[in-house]
């Protein structure tokens, strides 16, 4: 955040002169900037997913591969930045990884007690 | 004693109490979604070859729907750090773009779900004639064992049915294994006669809309997006209430209420992100 | 009673706290008080425990006397189920709705309400020092949700075709193809039950992690609120899938979907359905609530009863450190468990051994539990009052529950075992003189901070005597009985399928006609089960007005936060600003003149 003092430019009139709302004001244009960077990588991403499934990949692996691994950068982005969690404390990190692994575990588990074949033998 | 904590943060934890409670209410949220996305993979992955069907959804239509979904979710924030920069009118201008994303969201997924139900599979008699094609161009084509018609109903009557759409061979479906195999039909005019409908042995004739009960995937697609869009509803009310009537506390208690709006923000982004996984699951793999 | 005034904690709005007099619905009907949110649910688990029981007893008529008219309820069942319960007779339908209810309203609307809602709700925040709970409304809608959903559970005996009839665990296809509404009742209900506790559990945890008062760190908790915190994580993320597969076999009902329905279902004739669909996913979304919900049901009890043995032994609980780090491994090993549930369902080797070996390590934790707080009774100056009585019943009770479950969680020994009554009687033994002890000690141990006034001290020890002798003689021989081969959920208890079992040359050690028999005796000691919760009624209710009075805050001398409130707590609990200064156990500490320190004491 090496430019964190650039004074704000148009639509700040209205803050008041205390330093700390100033400090605020500039705190935010820089998030303001990060979001709009997000959305524009969101967006792409989008087209990318789409462009993608019409390619025809010989391996399904790879074919939800790339389809779910778009969608997890999408995903990081929006949890990461849009909800905050990339400077959010450690409790919820430690609430989100517990649920992302007891998720995990029902996913895997349960495909494997039914389909010991599929996790083997993955795009034939 | 006041409960504490629900504007200033509590210092070990850095948190105050709503941001807690929200984060544990997605972490249940994760495991809902995760067990149906599970369900998907698992129906999937056990249903007989040939029987998952593909390219059903409109990937023009899903791509506007997250398009949407992500403006929606940039105006969420945005609303926010309006706020929290003091500016109130800019967060109204922001939330209520939100909120038209929201009821445009419902709007094509409605559209979606209509075109889901007028859409039908009919299994005809083999050795019976359809007439396919319209004006001049009107040719006869026989119906092999295994064909049905595949379309949405233009005209009905007594005598005989009209669809706008293909005739497909079950034997020959049953080799698509992937969506973008299924983007090269094309739809033409169809004429069935009413007798030629095959009948089921309950008397029934055997055509049915594309709705949950068609199969599986049909049935997973609704329940997920249907749940989906019921968290959409939720949380544009939530979003709405607070941009209407809940707008008093900006003038009493402006830290709890940008607080309010900091945490159905990260339920908006929520759903958001739901639907950053269900629409290439669904739509195009 | 002062507003506070000097605060290191900092508060919004600086309300002034006017107390203006509330209306009875507000005070005592829609409160927003944990206090009385507690006792609302409470009161109402106490009333759904006692109708699952009343079902249980009927149920057990038809074990021991199948297709005989039932005594004195017989005329009331032909009256308001005619259908199912024609001449006062139980069907084999009627058992089997009864057996599902029984089991439902038992798990969702008896224990898990009592054990986790109610003490959870009364105790939690007073333990922890805090003013209420963290989201007070949300608090007063989960009692809502959980009453709705009550109401929606009892509504479906009256619904055509009867309540649900597929067992508390509602497998499909079954659960789907049984005609009539009572499965979409009993789904919709637990829909309810879900989002009751889904909220439950948010403000537990947020409140244990927001709320607990200046110098109350985590190692200075009560165990009971480690073992609710736990519990609450349990709640929230293993109600989630089963409320996924709840919402799916609605559809398959309803939208007549084939979630759980394979291809070429016959149901009477082949099923129109598109088929495609799997039987075994709803079971593994079924267990995957399923085994946490057994933690559910038991790690209450057992905080409970931790705190009323240091209380009654007059020293600190042996092995504080190994008993939180016990739970929270009990939390972790039980959402890898469930399959357990699953062994005869053809999965391949390698993944039953692994939840083989998932489960023998989950045993570890909780026999260092139960060790620690056996322990902690040696050496000790034990008080033997009624709580404790209870108290000390649960650890041998438990021990037998818990071990008896160790050859059901191996698959060879499952093979023989699973769906026969020893699965029965390892279950009810941890739940029933297990949690049951467990809530029991707990109603008698805090309610005179409820109420002002102690439970009667006699009548408390002969319902102690004689509810641990009929629930020894109900459960004990059913272990006999399913090691024998008798199957679960037979109304008419086993007498045709032991008749065709003895029937050849080959079958000749099927199951025996004498192990049958025993029905006779279980059912007689289950009727006089039920007896001997007459005179505890009667207590709680006598006791509220005449029992005898407290004669200070602190009536069993105890050290924990909620004994620091006057009686019964007012709103916002402490009247003071609090600082915590030690741990929660700290009785007979050396060189003080009472036998007992509080936290709050520097």
């Amino acid at each position: 955040m090496s430019d964190s003092h650039k004074t704000p430019t148009t639509a700040q009139a209205q803050a008041p002169a205390e330093s700390h709302q100033h400090e605020d004001l500039a705190h935010f244009q820089q998030h303001v900037k990060k979001y709009l960077f997000v959305f524009y990588c969101l967006i792409v991403g989008t087209i990318v997913t789409v462009l993608a499934s019409y390619v025809h990949f010989d391996s399904v692996a790879l074919t939800i591969a790339i389809a779910l691994f778009i969608a997890c950068i999408k995903g990081f982005l929006v949890a990461g930045y849009f909800m905050h969690l990339m400077s959010e404390k450690k409790m919820i990190y430690g609430i989100l990884l517990a649920t992302v692994f007891f998720f995990a575990g029902l996913m895997f588990l349960t495909v494997w007690s039914m389909h010991p074949s599929s996790l083997v033998h993955i795009g034939h | 004693m006041e409960i504490p904590y629900v504007v200033e943060p509590r210092q070990d934890t850095g948190l105050f109490n709503a941001k807690v409670g929200i984060w544990l209410f997605l972490a249940s949220e994760v495991m809902l979604f995760g067990a149906l996305f599970s369900s998907y993979i698992l129906l999937r992955v056990g249903a007989d070859p040939g029987t998952w069907p593909h390219g059903l959804l409109n990937i023009p239509l899903g791509m506007a729907n997250t398009i949407v979904l992500i403006v929606s979710s940039i105006t969420v924030v945005m609303s926010w750090a309006s706020l929290k920069m003091k500016d109130f009118s800019k967060y109204k201008k922001f939330q209520a773009i939100t909120l038209l994303c929201a009821i445009t969201f419902l709007c094509i997924k409605s559209y979606e779900y209509h075109d889901k139900f007028t859409h039908y599979e009919v299994d005809a008699n083999p050795g019976a004639t359809v007439q396919v094609g319209e004006g001049n161009d009107v040719k006869p084509v026989a119906i092999k064992p295994g064909d049905y018609l595949d379309g949405h109903i233009l005209e009905k009557d007594n005598e005989k049915l009209v669809l706008h759409g293909h005739i497909i061979n079950r034997i020959e479906a049953a080799k698509v294994t992937h969506a973008w195999q299924e983007r090269e039909i094309k739809d033409q005019e169809i004429t069935i006669k009413q007798s030629d409908i095959t009948l089921r042995p309950d008397g029934k004739k055997a055509m049915e809309n594309f709705g949950p009960w068609h199969n599986t995937y049909l049935a997973i697609y609704f329940t997920l997006t249907g749940l989906h869009a019921l968290h959409v509803i939720g949380g544009a009310l939530v979003i709405g209430f607070l941009w209407g009537p809940g707008a008093r506390m900006w003038k009493t208690e402006p830290e709890r209420y940008t607080n309010r709006i900091e945490i159905s923000g990260v339920f908006w982004h929520f759903v958001d992100l739901v639907w950053i996984f269900l629409f290439p699951v669904l739509y195009l793999l | 009673m002062q507003a506070s005034t000097t605060h290191a904690i900092p508060h919004t709005g600086a309300h002034e706290e006017h107390h203006e007099e509330l209306g009875f619905l507000r005070k005592y009907i829609f409160s927003t008080d944990h206090k009385v949110i507690g006792i609302q649910y409470g009161l109402t688990a106490l009333l759904f425990l006692l109708f699952g029981f009343c079902l249980m007893m009927i149920m057990r008529w038809s074990i021991a006397h199948p297709n005989q008219v039932v005594p004195v309820v017989g005329h009331l069942l032909a009256t308001i189920l005619p259908e199912q319960a024609k001449g006062g007779i139980v069907s084999a339908d009627l058992y089997n709705s009864f057996g599902a209810m029984h089991g439902t309203i038992m798990v969702f609307l008896g224990i898990v309400p009592l054990a986790f809602a109610a003490f959870g709700n009364f105790v939690v925040p007073l333990q922890i020092g805090a003013p209420d709970m963290a989201f007070p409304r949300i608090n007063m809608a989960s009692y809502q949700a959980y009453v709705v959903g009550g109401i929606i559970m009892l509504m479906s005996f009256f619904m055509p075709g009867g309540a649900a009839q597929a067992g508390w665990t509602s497998y499909s296809p079954l659960a789907t193809a049984i005609p009539g509404y009572g499965q979409i009742f009993w789904l919709i209900g637990m829909i309810f039950l879900i989002t009751s506790s889904l909220l439950g559990a948010v403000n537990f945890l947020a409140t244990i992690i927001q709320l607990r008062a200046p110098g109350m760190t985590w190692m200075r908790l009560p165990f009971f609120v480690w073992a609710q915190f736990v519990t609450g994580f349990l709640l929230l993320l293993a109600f989630p899938p089963l409320e996924a597969a709840g919402i799916m076999q609605l559809m398959d009902k309803v939208a007549h979907t084939s979630f759980f329905l394979p291809t070429g279902l016959q149901a009477s004739g082949i099923a129109h359905i598109s088929g495609g669909g799997s039987p075994l996913l709803w079971q593994h979304l079924f267990w995957f609530l399923g085994h946490p919900e057994v933690y559910v049901l038991i790690l209450p009890a057992m905080g409970i009863v931790c705190e009323i043995i240091a209380n009654n032994t007059r020293k600190p609980i042996w092995g504080y450190k190994s008993l939180v780090y016990s739970v929270l491994v009990i939390g972790f090993m039980s959402f890898i468990v469930w399959a357990h549930h699953m062994y005869l369902t053809g999965m391949g080797t390698k993944i039953s051994t692994f939840f083989q070996t998932t489960t023998m390590i989950i045993s570890i934790p909780s026999v260092i539990i139960l060790t620690c707080l056996f322990l902690s009774l040696w050496g000790g100056s034990i008080r033997f009052n009624t709580p404790m009585l209870f108290a000390l019943a649960f650890l041998p009770m438990f021990g037998i529950g818990g071990l008896t479950g160790l050859p059901l969680g191996f698959n060879f020994s499952d093979l023989h075992l699973h769906d026969t009554y020893y699965v029965i009687a390892h279950f009810h033994y941890v739940v029933a003189p297990g949690t049951i002890f467990g809530l029991f000690a707990g109603i008698y141990y805090w309610f005179p901070k409820m109420t002002g006034r102690f439970m009667n001290e006699f009548w408390g020890k002969v319902h102690f005597i004689t509810s641990f002798i009929f629930m020894n003689l109900i459960f004990q021989p059913m272990f006999a009985q399913g090691m024998a081969g008798m199957l679960r959920r037979m109304y008419d208890g086993g007498i045709n399928y032991a008749a065709q079992t003895t029937l050849s040359e080959h079958l000749k050690y099927g199951l025996s006609p004498e192990v049958i028999h025993w029905n006779v005796y279980i059912s007689i000691a289950a009727w006089c089960l039920g007896l001997a919760q007459i005179p505890f009624i009667i207590n709680v209710f006598w006791s509220i007005k005449h029992g005898k009075k407290i004669t200070s805050d602190n009536p069993w001398d105890a050290t924990t936060l909620e004994w620091q409130t006057p009686t019964p707590p007012p709103h916002g609990n402490f009247t003071k600003p609090l600082m915590i200064h030690r741990g929660p156990y700290e009785y007979s500490v050396p060189g003080k003149a009472k036998d007992f320190t509080p936290q709050t004491e520097a």
